[in-house]
């Protein structure tokens, strides 16, 4: 039991829960956006999956991962951009075009895959990581935080620029506005229709793009149903973050040193199933909304399509 | 919250007055349900098109294996037993505007708790006493295990989207846990629960391989619609569906009601996993997860949680993945088409509501 505790094994268990923390970190945020401006989003799983299948594909063949990383982001606009059309455009139910994104994106990028790849699972080249001189040298901190991907840290900033966005600008207030009196934001003559469209997208965007990190560094390969969920992990967590993003960033860790915890007793080959331990997130969380549970402060307008005039 | 829980969704072709505009609308109706059904066909068809499949012997095999062999149709009848009963807790749980969005695990729960139960229950009491028990258990169970999200949304308000879906995580690995480790036979190398012997499962209809689980299932869905549309308990959950502090000013026990509608929606869930065990598989393996209640939930959605037109998007979606597992093996196209099939017609159905809504709201201005 000694060496399970060990500096080498602490920073590799604290640097993998970084690495299964970043998708679930970009899914959070964006799901954040969507509900804020009143679109309740459950095709992100779908979006991520778009996103890790054309992430992968663009870094596969241009060998570059920047490269995967804007295919997989442009993959998950595409899919959000069906999703405002529908649902933000002309109000169809998010439930219903949100679940069928999600079943048609599991079924399509396993069906590319499949004739592109056949059986086979190409991988990626290891991602180069961006060491941050001095930091690095701290013992187990330093290589489990500052040894990542140059999006890693990116990432962990757009938390940051999102409570700025959401805090001191107007498009922050709008988005806000736009879920929770749409009505009020049309007669001050804001397109409510737009705002809410802006935030899709961006959701797309974010969501693409964790499932491009999930794939592409994560996992260096992409296999069918290889988000396994991740999508609504973030809407857990954008929901319990009550809009804000640095409770994202905290959820998101949190789910990740318990992700990372699974693989790191699957390779010290200690003999409990998996399951108990990918429980205990879920856990934690149900304990902790037992113990503090208060009325969740989501937008009014939340999943109520915008129709101008309607009564 | 309440997403559009369309409180009008009882003005259905059950409310018309006459049988000539009753006739029209059942007709409108199936129009409206097979018209958009063709338009994705041939939307999935360009997709298997694009990917060097032909689509019309891809949906030859489809309609042959789902709808037209008698062996098929069989398996197509037998499938849909579990699919009625989730659909039956989620009719429930819509109209009262709560979103138990975790049936999955109730029902991976339910089955678990079935599976295990049964071949010993067997053991020791008649065999029919033995599944009456077993169902009872998979039910009590679920119902538990709901218990969480209704107590928390009814007295604290916590949103309960969160709540089931984390739930439903925790169901997931749960069910896994207990197939592993408590309830795994111990005479198989593969982690699976004791197998229920053919003889002792629900019986069959008449001649044939379709599960009796299928009465069931449409005994139960009718009985929720009967009790949701036609009964005094019915209009109490449908009023707190539409405005619960209404509900609250019209003196209805609205934390009450709350548990109700989680214990009913998720027995029902657990029992969609009990007679998808004791009438079909005989046994859980680990990770068996078929996710009904993903494809489940839209369904109901497009049915407008009327109970009857429930059984026909049900009756649907069973033709759809029976007939597609079956033309995916013999074309060589992997089975995930059948995702990609049920998500165009679900979202080509949404739309075609839509233009059909706004078409008569022109119509009538």
């Amino acid at each position: 039991m000694t060496g399970l505790f060990s500096e080498v094994f602490l920073s590799a268990l604290l640097f993998g829960a970084v690495t299964a923390a970043i998708p679930l970190l970009l899914a959070g945020l964006g799901e954040q956006m969507s509900e804020k401006a009143g679109v309740l989003n459950i095709g992100i799983e779908g979006m991520m999956l778009a996103g890790a299948y054309l992430g992968f594909v663009g870094a596969f063949y241009s060998g570059s991962l920047w490269l995967g990383f804007l295919t997989g982001a442009a993959g998950g606009v595409a899919v959000a951009l069906i999703m405002a059309l529908l649902c933000v455009r002309i109000g169809l139910n998010q439930i219903v075009i949100g679940i069928a994104l999600t079943l048609g994106l599991e079924g399509l990028t396993a069906l590319l895959h499949h004739f592109q790849f056949s059986r086979s699972y190409p991988r990626l080249p290891a991602a180069d990581a961006t060491v941050i001189p001095l930091l690095s040298d701290i013992p187990v901190i330093g290589p489990a935080f500052f040894k990542h991907h140059l999006i890693v840290y990116l990432a962990v900033a757009l938390v940051f620029a999102m409570g700025y966005l959401y805090r001191r600008t107007q498009l922050g207030l709008n988005l806000q506005a736009a879920g929770d009196k749409p009505a009020a934001l049309d007669v001050a003559g804001i397109d409510v229709i737009r705002t809410r469209t802006i935030a899709v997208l961006t959701t797309g965007a974010l969501a693409g793009l964790g499932g491009a990190y999930l794939a592409n560094v994560g996992a260096g390969l992409f296999i069918p149903f290889i988000t396994n969920g991740a999508g609504f992990l973030g809407i857990v967590l954008a929901m319990l973050a009550r809009g804000r993003p640095v409770w994202v960033l905290f959820g998101a860790l949190l789910f990740g040193v318990c992700l990372s915890l699974t693989t790191a007793m699957q390779v010290a080959g200690i003999n409990i199933p998996t399951d108990i331990i990918q429980m205990l997130p879920f856990l934690a969380v149900m304990i902790m909304l037992v113990l503090f549970g208060r009325r969740a402060s989501l937008p009014a307008a939340l999943g109520i399509p915008y129709e101008r005039g309607a009564r | 919250m309440s997403i559009d829980t369309a409180p009008t969704a009882s003005a259905t072709a059950l409310d018309a007055t006459s049988a000539a505009t009753t006739r029209r609308d059942i007709l409108h109706r199936l129009l409206m349900t097979l018209g958009p059904i063709l338009i994705a066909l041939v939307i999935a068809g360009c997709i298997l098109l694009a990917v060097g499949v032909d689509p019309l012997a891809y949906y030859g095999f489809v309609l042959e294996k789902g709808l037209f062999s008698p062996l098929g149709i069989q398996q197509t009848l037998t499938r849909m037993a579990p699919l009625l009963f989730l659909a039956a807790g989620l009719i429930v749980a819509f109209r009262a505007g709560m979103w138990n969005l975790g049936g999955d695990g109730q029902f991976l729960l339910g089955a678990v708790t079935a599976a295990a139960s049964a071949p010993v229950l067997v053991e020791i009491l008649p065999a029919w006493l033995a599944l009456i028990c077993s169902f009872l258990i998979a039910m009590v169970v679920a119902m538990i295990w709901s218990l969480v999200p209704a107590l928390l949304r009814a007295y604290q308000g916590v949103n309960e989207i969160i709540t089931t879906l984390m739930m439903t995580f925790l169901g997931t690995s749960l069910a896994n846990v207990l197939v592993k480790l408590a309830f795994r036979d111990p005479t198989t190398t593969v982690p699976q629960t004791r197998t229920l012997p053919v003889e002792d499962r629900l019986p069959r209809l008449f001649e044939t391989t379709i599960t009796s689980g299928l009465l069931l299932g449409l005994a139960a869905i009718i009985i929720v619609h009967l009790v949701m549309t036609r009964t005094a308990f019915g209009l109490k959950l449908r009023i707190v569906g539409a405005n619960p502090r209404a509900a609250v000013h019209a003196g209805l026990g609205v934390p009450g009601l709350t548990i109700a509608v989680f214990a009913i929606s998720a027995g029902l869930a657990g029992l969609a996993g009990a007679v998808d065990i004791i009438g079909v598989q005989g046994n859980v393996r680990a990770d068996w997860n078929p996710a009904y209640g993903l494809a489940v939930i839209p369904a109901v959605f497009l049915a407008r949680m009327n109970g009857f037109a429930a059984i026909g998007f049900v009756f649907l979606l069973s033709v759809l993945s029976i007939g597609g597992e079956s033309a995916a093996r013999r074309l060589g196209v992997p089975n995930h088409f059948t995702l990609v099939l049920v998500s165009i017609v679900l979202i080509v159905l949404a739309l075609a509501e839509y233009f059909d809504h706004r078409y008569n709201q022109s119509r009538r201005a």
